[in-house]
């Protein structure tokens, strides 16, 4: 089992080390600056940090001496010529029944490196990142350099090759509220998930648009979402304009892959050929941000319920863990450990993680609580974090 | 490099290679401190040209005011003098030889 944990957190990046059975933090590292996400490349141990700067720019930040030194990596940026359809967030005064305008379209930039996921043990420098404003990209150098996977980028469902021209399909990829701290309404990626199978097949999640699937290592892609349903859209079962909060997959049974979605949590056991709704509200489990799965077992997963979309907070003030161990049909909660009054905490889509029999998470109150029993029992780590953004197992 | 004082005159002093000046926040220095405790003096010409100069002496400087567009990153403020830009996408604005560029946060929170 893992004996660290990386803590992505508004005001830096906080390392937990495990000795003599006792977790210590180090000194913060990149203090004062937003770390949306951080984790630890199992392949050759660099650890990795998205910088999300107020004002220089997103950047990844990169270790490889074990955290006692950081560089910078300037090279993830969209290339010329790469443009967006504008998402207009509707103001009081959008009229629904108005002809539809011409598409405005802006020049990309990196508002946010949202995730990062490494490549297998087959392909040594392959790395993933997911950005706001919805591009995926692929580095095979260890992060030196990077390109936007354009296949994703110019597909029909957000316009087509906007390279080459103007709109030659509808966009039909929603925004995502993550990016209104940017000033723009925009898509963006969260969830990168490998097949360890198969390094050529991957899922990514997109909010606010589904998942999406390749099986050619990122020369197609196809919208996986049946069996999605969407209760804030006129028609809940419309291809596009889901919103996946975090998705993940066993890497024991890829085929096994989960999904904490804003309308519940949901499941396939096809790989993401179909998904089913497997909440269970009447013990909490629907709304919430984050989902964990078993490395080896697909069918057993933690959710970390919140009350609903409209209060996103513990549910009646206690928090609580959810397991289940059957692929979604029934849920078991544990609170042991985890306070029960007076709890407002949410965890964010990053915010849980599991290794082996350990699981972690950390919430927006920087409160940070680890199960050494599979959740079933919990220790807190520290109450007095900065909001966390990511927890991941080193 | 600061100009050299060459002789008065009725017009006042005059100075040899008088060059703009770049003055910055000192969170930049966090990432750049080869600009720390010095003065920054670059050729004169557009705020483009001028914040490629200062790129050439600090490697990566413009990816952090700059996005990859070349315009100044949204809660970037950068003024000539006491005038904010006003061209923030190609930053055409000029810079003459006595100028100052003045690059700041753009406050967005209390």
């Amino acid at each position: 089992m893992s004996n660290m944990i990386l803590l992505g957190t508004r005001k830096g990046t906080v390392i937990l080390d495990r000795t003599n059975s006792t977790w210590r933090p180090r000194p913060i590292e990149h203090a004062g600056i937003p770390i949306c996400y951080a984790a630890r490349d199992p392949r050759d141990g660099t650890l990795w940090a998205s910088q999300d700067h107020g004002h220089w720019g997103p950047k990844l930040s990169r270790s490889r001496d074990g955290g006692a030194t950081w560089e910078d990596v300037l090279s993830l940026k969209y290339p010329k010529g790469a443009r967006y359809i504008v998402k207009v967030l509707p103001t009081p005064d959008f009229d629904p029944l108005a002809p539809a305008g011409q598409p405005e379209y802006a020049d990309a930039t990196v508002f946010k490196i949202w995730h990062l996921a490494f490549g297998t043990a087959a392909q040594p420098g392959r790395l993933y990142v997911g950005t706001i404003p919805g591009g995926l990209f692929v580095s095979d150098d260890g992060g030196d350099n990077w390109a936007l996977n354009r296949p994703l980028w110019d597909h029909e469902s957000r316009g087509g090759d906007l390279f080459a021209g103007d709109a030659t399909s509808e966009n039909r990829w929603f925004g995502t509220p993550a990016s209104i701290d940017y000033g723009v309404f925009e898509p963006g990626i969260h969830s990168i998930v490998i097949d360890p199978r198969n390094p050529e097949h991957i899922h990514v999640a997109v909010s606010s648009a589904g998942v999406l699937e390749t099986t050619d290592g990122g020369r197609t892609w196809a919208g996986r979402n049946r069996g999605m349903l969407n209760d804030y859209m006129p028609n809940p079962e419309a291809e596009w304009g889901h919103d996946p909060h975090f998705v993940t997959g066993c890497a024991g049974q890829p085929d096994h892959l989960w999904q904490q979605n804003h309308c519940g949590v949901f499941y396939s056991d096809d790989g993401a050929k179909s998904w089913r709704k497997v909440s269970q509200p009447d013990v909490g489990v629907h709304f919430g941000f984050p989902v964990a799965v078993d490395a080896q077992d697909g069918r057993t997963a933690w959710v970390v319920p919140a009350q609903s979309d409209m209060a996103r907070m513990a549910i009646d003030g206690g928090l609580c863990v959810a397991r289940t161990t059957d692929g979604g049909q029934s849920w078991q909660t544990f609170r042991k450990g985890l306070p029960q009054e007076n709890a407002y905490d949410i965890v964010l889509r990053h915010g849980l993680d599991v290794a082996g029999d350990r699981l972690c998470f950390g919430s927006s109150t920087g409160n940070v609580y680890l199960s050494e029993d599979r959740g079933e029992t919990w220790q807190c780590l520290g109450n007095n974090y900065p909001p966390v953004y990511s927890v991941r197992f080193g | 490099m600061p100009g050299q004082q060459l002789s008065a005159s009725v017009f006042g002093a005059v100075w040899l290679n008088q060059m703009p000046t770049v003055k910055m926040t000192p969170h930049l220095f966090r990432f750049f401190p080869t600009l720390q405790n010095r003065a920054i003096q670059v050729q004169a010409g557009s705020v483009a040209e001028v914040l490629r100069a200062v790129n050439d002496i600090a490697p990566g400087f413009t990816d952090y005011v700059l996005d990859e567009n070349g315009a100044l990153r949204r809660h970037v403020n950068l003024s000539v003098n006491d005038t904010l830009v006003i061209d923030r996408k190609n930053l055409s604005d000029q810079v003459t030889d006595d100028g100052t560029v003045y690059i700041f946060q753009a406050l967005s929170g209390g």
